[in-house]
């Protein structure tokens, strides 16, 4: 999970405050572990100290200051860098797939050449192991076998988002007219 | 420069009201394995049938050795069929009747090899399968894996420059499987066999050079969008 480019998603989508920032996130990507309050005013901070978000006005309100923070040019190029690269192939990303195609659609791009290219990035991964496996002596093999096996898991999952996509895309409440729709 | 051995450009093929294929690009070196991924239903067995010469295409076009072969009559088709292509499908496959020696020796009768050198060429087939001794055996009484071995030595018995296959494992959820896949693919590569291949499973994929996914009736990824099927 890279909270960075979560937050420089959820910004990219419209400005929001801190409190609300930390709301959107825990609930789509984090309901089990809340995001600390912390957490999101430290990344905010750093992110405006990069030039990635810049302060956009305070909300008037009783509590606490509301300040509102926008993404800046170099932000949004950074987070559609970062979403149009495929990850690298391990074991337990299906987080960070799955926030990477939430984000995808609440900004409004199209999540299934994303998913084309993360499945393609796993399959040369797998193309690899399966060549390297074959010369390998068996303990080495047994480990590139489990290797390929989480891949496999990993693509089923792909496969299974891809066909679930405009169901999903429904769920977060996005217009139709944006996003996969042709 | 690229040798491509079979090429589709704006390959659309339609069944009653349904566009099952919707203006497909697509290139295949010689010597190359490309997998065809897709979804059930994404025209990915269309698209192979139209590749090999099996259905007709409704509109584009498809090649061969730079040949049209979307202009063949349906004898011409079946013709460059017999002398090039191999096949290789799930179900069904062998002739129940005849035993394995018999099945792997037809695509050699029917293209006028004498039935001595058939059955010679047919028992080295099943030997590098490793079912030689299935020989006499009829399909009936054969385990899926030895059937499915037996199909592959006779798609590739006559020395086919294509050989397509439709799901030609099954299910590589066991060694076996796995096995007769890189076989298949060591002797496609030795003989310089062009070997395009429709899986579902990544696993079968990982041994092509190269993998292309069709859904709705596209390649995934190709330009050719909305305007295409408008047109």
């Amino acid at each position: 999970m890279s909270v960075p480019h979560a937050i420089l998603g959820l910004l990219h989508q419209r400005p929001h405050h801190g409190y609300d920032l930390k709301q959107q996130f825990d609930r789509m990507f984090s309901p089990d572990r809340p995001l600390p309050f912390g957490q999101v005013y430290a990344t905010l901070a750093r992110l405006q100290r990069d030039g990635r978000v810049e302060p956009a006005g305070v909300e008037p309100g009783a509590g606490p200051e509301r300040k509102h923070y926008a993404i800046t040019v170099a932000g949004a190029n950074e987070f559609e860098r970062w979403l149009a690269e495929p990850v690298r192939p391990e074991p337990q990303l299906q987080t960070l797939l799955f926030t990477k195609v939430v984000l995808a659609i609440i900004v409004g791009e199209r999540a299934e050449p994303l998913l084309d290219r993360q499945r393609s990035t796993h399959i040369a991964r797998m193309r690899e192991l399966t060549t390297f496996r074959r010369e390998a002596p068996i303990t080495e093999g047994l480990l590139a076998d489990h290797a390929i096996y989480h891949l496999e898991a990993d693509l089923r999952w792909i496969d299974a988002t891809a066909a679930r996509l405009e169901e999903l895309r429904r769920t977060l409440s996005i217009p139709s007219n944006i996003g996969d729709a042709p | 420069m690229t040798d491509i051995v079979l090429g589709a450009e704006g390959l659309v093929k339609r069944f009653g009201q349904t566009d099952a294929l919707r203006g497909i690009d697509l290139a295949v070196e010689r010597g190359e394995i490309l997998a065809i991924l897709g979804p059930s239903g994404s025209g990915k067995s269309t698209l192979l049938h139209c590749l090999a010469g099996i259905l007709p295409a409704d509109g584009g076009s498809v090649t061969y050795d730079g040949r049209r072969i979307d202009q063949l009559t349906e004898a011409e088709r079946s013709a460059l069929r017999r002398s090039a292509f191999g096949f290789v499908f799930q179900f069904g496959q062998l002739l129940p009747e005849l035993p394995a020696l018999e099945n792997v020796s037809l695509p050699l009768l029917l293209g006028g090899v004498g039935r001595r050198e058939a059955n010679e060429r047919s028992r080295d087939a099943l030997a590098s399968f490793g079912v030689a001794a299935l020989a006499g055996a009829l399909p009936g009484a054969m385990s899926g894996g030895e059937a499915q071995r037996v199909a592959v030595a006779r798609a590739l018995v006559a020395r086919p420059r294509v050989v397509f296959a439709d799901e030609p494992t099954g299910s590589l959820d066991s060694h076996n499987g796995e096995r007769v896949m890189e076989r298949f693919t060591d002797l496609v590569r030795e003989t310089g066999t062009t070997l395009v291949v429709i899986t579902h499973e990544p696993r079968v994929a990982a041994y092509a050079d190269r993998e292309v996914i069709v859904r709705d009736g596209l390649i995934a990824g190709s330009q050719r969008t909305a305007l295409a099927v408008a047109r």
